[in-house]
């Protein structure tokens, strides 16, 4: 990083952190900015716009979609806490906006330089957190989308094992859905919960004090199955472990 | 498209799926199976370092026939005919049940073995065989049981994967005459094996699907475990086969090449124990084989797919790994999907088949988190065809009002950020007053979430909120 200007990083919060758990998103900045980038956050984000896209909505998606493009294409990379709202920027976009002569070749620009956040830590940056403790057991939910369709796996991983006291322990079934799936978890709610709760049970057999996963919207669903569950598992995500944001309340257990 | 052929009267998706998750013994039956099929298929992938180039090797070998139909089937039929089978085609369902039951009336047919074919499933054919009152024997073990049974194939690879073993010993209790001695596997097989012989020899017409169609020499080739594929179609005086036309490969290399793809995808084997192919009927100085040899090749549909963004689904060649791996199917079974073909592909499949209106659920009842996709062994982008129908679905406005209204709601504040960040200052606080502690565990509107999970209670203050005043207060 010596002598070269700083990468600039337009930060993408997702909608679900901004309403449900804005920690992972000053985790994310904390993490970002550790790594050597100059973040921004830009205030004209609210959604990515999945919603629109896996319900058939192109039109409003593709509103969303310019919007965002707009907001964020003149930084040097946009990084989000989420693998699938990455992912909706990497693959969604370019697809989205494939007809439209003005729009398609800039969403292509922002999809290349479109990352979930440990991808880039690790990836791009070549960073790992340093002084970073955990005296507990976790295990890891791999999240579909991120690891799918943008090969999320080993990064994060890679950044845990840097956490000292952090002892990983292997989840069964850890690459199988959890049966959020966006809406489709309120539109099929009894599917989804029939998922969730093999999801549960699996996490439950691992014993792991926490269950860490990089979306939201996953460790919602399986938080609050493990909730009314009775389990004792804490639930986080990733960021806030490698920024040393886990000594506080975990998902679901406070609200400040 | 036509009307659909099967159950005049079905239940709702999501009361057929309730259904299926209340039931303890149908998700034994549902994980034994796809466990192991998940299991001995990872298997033999590792066994199969060429796996990737094989499916590359499938794919360019499918899109390849799928560019080039019109020449290939002509190539078929020219040789089929050459090897002196008889070639018709069948535009729709309704068309190929025509064209199976005027050959069966035709040869004065009363008894009719018919081997495993999901595409006869499609057309409705064991219906339209008993209306024309043809006694129809299914002879692969698994449609057998569930002709017994009187239902119709749960998955595509085992049809009967939804009964258990212990549920199969009663059937056969009553369904065999003498029933089993036993309640053991061998001797239940033992049994089956006794009646269904006496039908092999006895029939006046086998039935037959392919799992491909050989342009260049003119065969169907059938693959199978048990040997009844051959002992449906070489006895009996005439040999029918039904098949889709997307099942063309050029030549018998390049049916191989898709063999090794789709028996490690479906079973996990190397090779099924039984590959057949047939070409023609009994020649002069053969000792055996059928004296009339029929293929009916069926469009229903396929080729309306070419021409639209479904066009990647005909590249299927039917292995099951899509539905193996689905944690929807995992759930529900294969009954619960409703149509002839269940899980991911019948989900791509099925509105093309029974129209959106009637089915726009499948594409929408998916997570979208692409394990289909990723065992795919012709590496069909199921997810993205999935979003496709249900594009089309809100296009053609047939999703239901409330989902329209909550989308419509949500994005005209998410495209007015200002107006979103009022919304958010007004409404988390609202909803943290449904909460206790950090969860909300009922929440009106919701229930969807809230009956099953509950919900961590919402931040007092947006993260771009919190933001915002750090930023100003560092000024």
């Amino acid at each position: 990083m010596t002598g070269e200007p700083k990468p600039t990083v337009g930060l993408f919060v997702t909608c679900l952190v901004d309403a449900i758990r804005p920690q992972i998103g000053f985790a994310a900045l904390q993490l970002l900015e550790e790594a050597g980038c100059v973040v921004e956050v830009p205030q004209a984000q609210t959604c990515c716009g999945q919603p629109a896209l896996n319900s058939g909505d192109d039109r409003d998606a593709a509103h969303l979609a310019r919007q965002t493009i707009a907001a964020f294409e003149g930084y040097d990379h946009v990084v989000l806490p989420s693998g699938s709202c990455a992912a909706t920027m990497v693959h969604g976009y370019p697809e989205l906006l494939a007809g439209d002569p003005d729009w398609a070749a800039r969403a292509r620009a922002m999809a290349a330089k479109t990352h979930e956040i440990t991808s880039f830590l690790h990836d791009v940056m070549g960073f790992m957190p340093r002084g970073r403790r955990c005296d507990a057991s976790a295990t890891y939910h791999d999240s579909c989308s991120g690891l799918r369709e943008l090969g999320v796996a080993a990064q994060p991983r890679a950044l845990l094992t840097q956490v000292e006291g952090l002892e990983m322990r292997g989840l069964p079934g850890n690459d199988a859905c959890c049966g959020f799936g966006g809406t489709f978890c309120v539109k099929y709610s009894a599917i989804s919960n029939a998922i969730v709760t093999e999801k549960a049970e699996a996490v439950e057999s691992t014993g792991a004090d926490i269950l860490l996963a990089g979306d939201l919207g996953c460790l919602m669903n399986m938080a609050g199955k493990l909730h009314r569950r009775g389990a004792k598992t804490r639930c986080f995500h990733t960021v806030e472990v490698l920024a040393g944001r886990a000594q506080g309340p975990a998902i679901g257990e406070d609200a400040p | 498209m036509n009307a659909p052929f099967k159950a005049p009267f079905k239940a709702p998706f999501k009361a057929r799926a309730a259904a299926a998750l209340a039931d303890p013994v149908l998700k034994t039956a549902i994980d034994r199976t796809t466990g192991n099929a998940e299991r001995k298929r990872a298997a033999a992938l590792a066994a199969f370092p060429e796996f990737e180039a094989a499916r590359a090797r499938g794919q360019a070998i499918k899109d390849h026939v799928i560019a080039h139909l019109g020449h290939y089937l002509e190539m078929f039929e020219r040789n089929a005919t050459a090897r002196g089978a008889q070639v018709h085609w069948a535009g729709d369902d309704a068309e190929a049940r025509a064209i199976v039951t005027r050959i069966c009336l035709a040869a004065d047919a009363r008894l009719v073995t018919r081997a495993k074919s999901m595409l006869g499933e499609e057309i409705g054919l064991p219906h339209a065989l008993a209306d024309a009152g043809i006694e129809r024997v299914e002879t692969d073990l698994a449609e057998h049981i569930i002709q017994l049974a009187g239902e119709a194939p749960s998955h595509i690879i085992w049809p009967a994967m939804h009964r258990t073993r212990e549920q199969v010993a009663e059937l056969f209790k009553t369904g065999h005459q003498p029933p089993p001695a036993a309640e053991d596997p061998a001797t239940m097989v033992q049994s089956a094996r006794r009646v269904l012989r006496e039908k092999f020899l006895s029939a006046d017409i086998g039935i037959s699907g392919a799992n491909f169609l050989v342009a260049d020499t003119g065969a169907t080739c059938t693959v199978t475990n048990e040997g009844n594929a051959e002992l449906t179609t070489t006895p009996p005086r005439i040999h029918i086969v039904t098949a889709g036309i997307e099942k063309l490969v050029p030549s018998t290399a390049h049916a191989l090449a898709l063999l090794r793809l789709l028996v490690r995808s479906a079973t996990g084997g190397e090779m099924t124990q039984y590959t057949t192919f047939h070409a023609g009927p009994k020649r002069p100085g053969d000792a055996d084989g059928p004296e009339e040899m029929h293929i009916v090749l069926v469009d229903n549909g396929r080729t309306k797919m070419l021409a639209d963004e479904f066009r990647e689904m005909l590249r299927c060649i039917r292995c099951g790994a899509c539905m193996n791996h689905c944690v929807v199917y995992r759930q529900i079974g294969g009954h619960a999907y409703g149509g002839t073909y269940p899980g991911p592909m019948g989900s791509v499949l099925t509105p093309v088949l029974d129209g959106l209106a009637a089915s726009r659920d499948l594409p929408n009842a998916c997570t979208m988190n692409g394990r289909c996709a990723e065992v795919c062994p012709v590496g069909i982008p199921i997810p993205t065809l999935l979003r496709a129908w249900r594009r089309r679905s809100w296009r053609e406005g047939l999703e239901p009002g409330p989902v329209r209204a909550g989308i419509g709601l949500w994005a005209q504040l998410a495209r007015r950020p200002r107006l979103y960040r009022l919304a958010t200052r007004i409404g988390l606080p609202a909803l943290r007053l449904f909460g206790k502690g950090g969860w909300i565990s009922r929440l009106p509107l919701a229930g969807g979430w809230t009956d099953h999970r509950d919900l961590p209670r919402p931040a007092a203050r947006s993260f771009m909120d919190q933001y915002r005043a750090q930023q100003k207060a560092r000024k």
